[in-house]
């Protein structure tokens, strides 16, 4: 009998692992069919170029399952992005005519972005929390406002940072630590500070508390407005990192800039195990979630067996079907109970 | 007393007959509909159509331009129904954000009386417009087959990047295939980069990782084409190729005009055909010039010779 217990003990500690490793797993599937559709997968420029890319939706995606796991939902993250990038090109070209093109001014257009995404992200919380609006209507809000006033900024075209200040910013996307590209050690440094937040503080707990149940989480005497615009918050700071080192890529914001940015911010925290309802949430799931998305274009790019018009296809079928390999496992061990 | 009544009523008929030179004695107005400015080519659009309005006024003091913009066809269905109602127009000028669902919507306009110019994207029905402005989307892409064609002497490989998988692109790009057949030119492969920079960027970072030898990009838009050079000078191969976009961005043009090696050409879909359509309605209007018809806008190519012609500065685009 006691045997028998161990057994399903046993096999219960294989299916929670698998979960855990699940997204892992899909990545490693993903990898192996990458290497399969083009040799050219594997070079170092084409490895180098997915997590270099990923870096931007991933580090919105950390901040995004702060809220997530809060029970909360931020839509307007590529908006804020769009606006954020767009205001630091702004600020910049205007003290470039002031100034020598230099350090100075970077450093200035990155502490705008760090003072717009706090600010952006405060709003949001502190209208979802003590304005008591539900966070898809408020972000959903910030989202047509911030995407309206980039297009109004940069008068319905682009705009561009100039030439000599580009020159001394470029680096900051294009050059490499020990081989590792800037971006990419960003995105790393966020991950782990994320991780050590979500999982190792009081206020990591409590965004799990207030996920799972909200009001239990008020009784409990955990501040849950203030926990909640928190997440709102590391969210903001999190978009204005991402533009901090997306801004030197191609040095320009418009209007079409971060579209749609919030929907892949959200599938990789979803990929990545975290639930979107709230109460459970992963950032290394998130991570390896983003790298899916990323590689999955990737791969479509290195192959023309597959028709352009399919693209959307493939990419809904993997994303539907790597979160299903995670939900079908737990289901399954709902049963064995 | 007869003879007054019936001059009256002669007056009356004329007017009837005549809804725009009654109209005229008062004001003429245009009503002008166009898309939201959410990329860079409508923009462009948006900044000629209010250039246009204020030389046309200044020029025109009996007439009275409308500008309304809206982001999709819904919208833009609402604005028609206000301009006739609220503003009374006598003529129209739109660039629909969709010609098929706005093929009605544009109906009932030419149904209440007033003149209709139809700018860039045809109608369902083209009967309904009393003009057509538009700009040669296979011209397009057979001028870049050509300059291709000629600049590689006939042979290598390419790559294209095309737009979004609408009409406009398939257009573009069924004209291009024919300008290269029959000659040793090898489409290596051709995905769409959705007219974005970013997506031009990374589409491109794909290719060169993918292919080791590509003699010439075509990029179809100038904003893919900002993010294929940024790619090319990521991978150090800006001396392996050169790259043709399309529409006429001003960044672009002052490539061209600096004879900068990897954009030699661009080849022009200027945004500024809404002030040929502009012009050309306000002209009909005030003057009762018998216009009627088509007008092409060409897709010259923009060489480093002829650059000057086609650089505003000034243009948010």
């Amino acid at each position: 009998m006691s045997s028998v217990t161990s057994q399903l003990d046993q096999k219960l500690g294989l299916k929670l692992d698998l979960k855990t490793v699940g997204p892992f797993l899909a990545l490693i599937a993903l990898f192996v069919l990458g290497i399969l559709v083009n040799q050219a997968f594997l070079s170092t420029g084409n490895l180098t170029n997915i997590l270099t890319r990923s870096s931007f939706i991933g580090i919105i995606a950390v901040g995004a399952t702060f809220v997530i796991t809060a029970g909360g939902i931020d839509l307007s993250v590529g908006s804020m992005a769009a606006f954020i990038s767009g205001c630091m090109i702004v600020i910049m070209n205007t003290l470039a005519a002031t100034m020598e093109p230099g350090i100075m001014i970077v450093l200035a257009g990155v502490l705008a972005s760090i003072i717009l995404g706090t600010a952006a992200g405060f709003v949001n919380g502190f209208l979802t929390t003590k304005g008591k609006i539900e966070a898809f209507i408020v972000t959903l809000g910030t989202m047509g406002i911030y995407r309206s006033l980039v297009t109004y900024v940069a008068d319905g075209g682009t705009l561009s940072l100039n030439r000599a200040t580009r020159d001394v910013y470029r680096p900051v996307y294009y050059d490499d630590f020990l081989g590792i590209p800037f971006p990419v050690l960003v995105f790393l440094v966020v991950a782990v500070l994320g991780y050590i937040i979500l999982n190792r503080t009081v206020f990591g707990r409590h965004c799990f508390a207030i996920g799972s149940n909200e009001n239990v989480a008020r009784y409990s005497a955990v501040h849950v407005d203030r926990v909640k615009t928190l997440t709102y918050i590391v969210q903001g700071l999190c978009v204005s990192i991402a533009t901090i080192i997306y801004v030197p890529r191609l040095g320009s914001a418009s209007a079409q800039t971060g579209t749609l940015w919030e929907l892949e911010a959200i599938a990789a925290v979803i990929i990545g195990g975290t639930v979107l309802k709230g109460g459970y949430g992963r950032i290394w799931g998130t991570v390896v979630g983003a790298l899916i998305l990323t590689m999955i274009g990737n791969i479509l790019n290195l192959t023309d067996s597959i028709s352009n018009y399919l693209n959307g296809t493939v990419q809904g079928v993997i994303i539907v079907v790597a979160v299903f390999l995670q939900r079908g496992s737990w289901r399954l061990s709902k049963k064995k109970k | 007393m007869n003879f007054k009544r019936k001059a009256i009523a002669a007056a009356v008929g004329i007017m009837m007959a005549f809804p725009s030179a009654a109209a005229l004695a008062d004001k003429f107005k245009i009503g002008v509909s166009i898309p939201t400015a959410t990329h860079g080519w409508t923009g462009g659009v948006n900044f000629h159509a209010k250039e246009t309005k204020a030389r046309l006024e200044k020029v025109y003091p009996d007439l009275e331009i409308i500008l309304v913009t809206a982001a999709d066809p819904t919208a833009q269905a609402n604005d028609l129904e206000d301009l006739v109602s609220i503003h009374a127009i006598d003529a129209l000028v739109i660039l629909p954000t969709d010609g098929g669902p706005l093929t009605d919507p544009i109906r009932r306009v030419k149904e209440s009386g007033a003149l209709v110019t139809v700018v860039d994207r045809a109608l369902t029905d083209n009967t309904i417009h009393d003009v057509y402005v538009a700009g040669n989307n296979p011209e397009l892409g057979a001028v870049s087959a050509k300059y291709i064609k000629k600049a590689l002497g006939g042979k290598g490989n390419i790559v294209i990047l095309r737009g979004l998988p609408i009409v406009i692109d398939e257009e573009r790009f069924d004209a291009f295939m024919d300008g290269i057949k029959d000659t040793d030119i090898k489409v290596l492969d051709h995905k769409h980069a959705n007219w974005n920079r970013d997506d031009g960027f990374t589409v491109m970072q794909d290719f060169l990782a993918r292919f080791p030898k590509i003699d010439a990009v075509w990029a179809q838009d100038d904003d893919i084409a900002l993010g294929v050079i940024e790619a090319v000078k990521q991978a150090g191969r800006e001396d392996e190729l050169f790259i043709v976009g399309g529409a006429g961005m001003k960044d672009i043009i002052k490539r061209v005009m600096d004879g900068d090696r990897l954009t030699p050409v661009d080849v022009l879909y200027p945004p500024s055909m809404i002030s040929t359509a502009m012009e050309v309605t306000a002209l009909k209007a005030v003057t009762g010039a018998p216009i009627k018809g088509e007008y092409i806008v060409g897709s010259p190519l923009i060489t480093k010779e002829n650059a000057k012609d086609y650089y505003f500065p000034n243009s948010p685009f």
